[in-house]
């Protein structure tokens, strides 16, 4: 089964053999592709039934809350921390970052992009919070309790001091251009670091 | 009933190498009575360890000798199950301490002949677990594929991991803790005063007499079997129903069903356990505390073990050995970088969870333990 296309991204761009926390893994489909070439791959994640189809398929991952329970994992005790598509459903996305880059040096950080033109359009057009390909859930029971754009996520960085590594600008399954990202990027990818 | 009980002859092997206890005390020579299935395989690298809980015993797969019953986790070990013969040799032993074969109160002193009693050391779960080594050197086995325990099971799991971080490959720890709150340490205490002051206990020297402390040890067993189930679940089972009768009788029969249920539970626990073994089963883990040797840390506990695969399972309707407990753990083994795996499941039935019908624990523990296999 092919992955999602942002986490293909992100398991092609982590190194073989380091020691990697994915916050928020699911039922472990990154972990697998990881640990197929040979990464040592750790999981955080918060629904049960996830967590119990991961363990079945051999992963190490342990029920947990990225709000609250990164901070039971020492500094410096991974390579890479990865949180895909989970930055917009925390309660603070900021501390959430400074806690990736506690347990690791490097992070990717992957979040759908709130100024991509559809929602731009539902927005302008419609007077409406959008429901796109990439933001398919009603404003009423979605878990998207802070929606984020490219520009937002480049000026909390920049805030914090944070260096960017390398950005992957996603619109559907391709990689689009950087040049009006802001507007044309469904999915953004950074690999952020101290 | 006791001198039936101790009347079964059981697979035992006794090796003749002194055990030093936590204690300070030795035992010249070990008793273990064990039961194994499934075949061990050329080079030895597929044996699993399962560790039994407080009134467990070997039969982990096969009809008790007292009872008749299947043996209390035959739903998850045989061929094809979670914990599949086809592919592990799997090795159960009768925990020091306990009645069924293996070391314990019942065994007689080697100078007289005569059923120790009280004079049998007081044991630790570090104990038992040293035991269980010493028969696995017997068997000529190194190191595990895996160990895996629930409730009592579990205690001696984490204790393996402490004490033997190299001759396991995986650790499965279910519905268990790596201390003994004051809440279980109260409750064992109920049941063992409850032997206490059956006046058939007789300072625990009741072997040779017509009189065993029975109905001490059906008190607590009452008590405990309570602690084992969940309020949900008694209410489910049981409500305020009445016990084969429409009118309550303003007596003292078990006019409720719940009543009944825990009388026949105490009743026909002292046909397969020995009083004095809960006695010294129940102080081992009411001593159990792997943090203590570490000036309360519980990482020290797990230093060496980082390169054990841990899995910690907790059910939510446990309040015995509840998940605050199983994370206390999983928080020790993230903190010393240990692969450790933890999760909730939701399952209605209490502590006794482990043991029952929870087809998500079935799936855990066949991932647990094929992982790296």
């Amino acid at each position: 089964m092919a992955l999602r296309p942002d986490l293909a991204i992100i398991a092609d761009a982590v190194p073989t053999t380091s020691r990697v926390l994915d916050v928020g893994c699911g039922d472990g489909e990154l972990m697998v592709a990881l640990r197929n070439k040979g990464v040592d791959a750790r999981g955080l994640e918060i629904d049960p039934a996830n967590v119990t189809a991961a363990i079945a398929r051999g992963q190490s991952v342990v029920q947990g809350d990225a709000n609250r329970d990164l901070a039971d994992y020492p500094d410096d005790a991974f390579d890479y921390a990865i949180l895909s598509q989970t930055l917009q459903t925390t309660e603070r996305p900021d501390m959430v970052v400074d806690e990736l880059l506690r347990i690791a040096p490097r992070a990717f950080v992957s979040f759908p992009n709130f100024a991509h033109w559809r929602v731009r359009l539902a927005l302008l057009w419609g007077g409406r919070m959008p429901v796109t390909r990439s933001i398919p859930i009603a404003w009423y029971e979605t878990p998207n309790i802070h929606h984020v754009t490219v520009s937002d996520f480049r000026d909390l960085v920049r805030a914090k001091g944070i260096g960017v590594e390398r950005v992957w600008h996603l619109s559907g399954d391709r990689p689009t251009s950087d040049a009006a990202a802001s507007w044309r990027a469904e999915h953004a990818i950074f690999l952020i670091s101290r | 009933m006791a001198s039936l009980l101790h009347d079964i002859q059981h697979h035992s092997v006794t090796i003749a190498a002194p055990l030093p206890l936590d204690s300070g005390q030795v035992l010249p020579s070990v008793t273990i009575a064990y039961q194994n299935y499934g075949a061990l395989n050329a080079d030895k690298s597929n044996a699993v360890l399962i560790c039994h809980a407080l009134t467990g015993d070997q039969y982990v797969a096969s009809d008790h000798p007292a009872t008749g019953k299947p043996g209390w986790w035959a739903r998850m070990v045989g061929p094809g199950k979670p914990i599949d013969t086809d592919r592990f040799h799997v090795i159960c032993a009768n925990v020091l301490g306990s009645c069924m074969g293996s070391s314990g109160p019942a065994s007689p002193d080697a100078a007289t002949g005569a059923p120790l009693g009280m004079a049998f050391p007081v044991i630790t779960i570090a104990d038992m677990v040293r035991a269980q080594a010493m028969l696995l050197d017997h068997l000529g086995i190194a190191r595990l594929h895996a160990v895996v325990g629930g409730s009592m099971g579990g205690m001696q799991t984490l204790a393996w991991a402490a004490t033997y971080p190299d001759r396991l490959a995986s650790a499965l720890v279910i519905a268990s803790a790596a201390r003994h709150s004051a809440q279980n340490i109260a409750f064992h205490e109920v049941g063992r005063q409850a032997i206490m002051a059956d006046p058939d206990w007789q300072d625990g020297q009741y072997y040779g007499s017509a009189r065993a402390p029975t109905k001490g040890l059906a008190v607590a067993r009452m008590a405990a079997h309570i602690t084992y189930l969940s309020e949900e679940g008694l209410t489910e089972k049981f409500g305020r129903r009445l016990q084969a009768r429409d009118i309550k009788s303003f007596g003292f029969d078990a006019d409720f069903q719940v009543e009944s249920y825990l009388r026949h539970q105490g009743l026909a626990f002292t046909d397969r356990f020995d009083a004095n073994a809960y006695l010294y089963i129940t102080r081992a883990m009411d001593y159990f505390d792997l943090a203590d040797p570490h000036d309360g840390r519980l990482a020290g506990a797990f230093a060496a073990a980082k390169d054990v695969r841990f899995t910690l399972v907790s059910f939510d309707t446990d309040w015995l050995y509840p998940t605050s407990e199983s994370r206390r753990v999983v928080q020790a083994l993230q903190s010393v970088g240990a692969a450790a795996s933890f999760v909730e499941l939701s399952a209605p039935f209490g502590h006794d969870s482990f043991l029952l019908d929870v087809p998500a624990l079935d799936r855990l523990v066949a991932g647990a333990l094929g992982s790296g296999f």
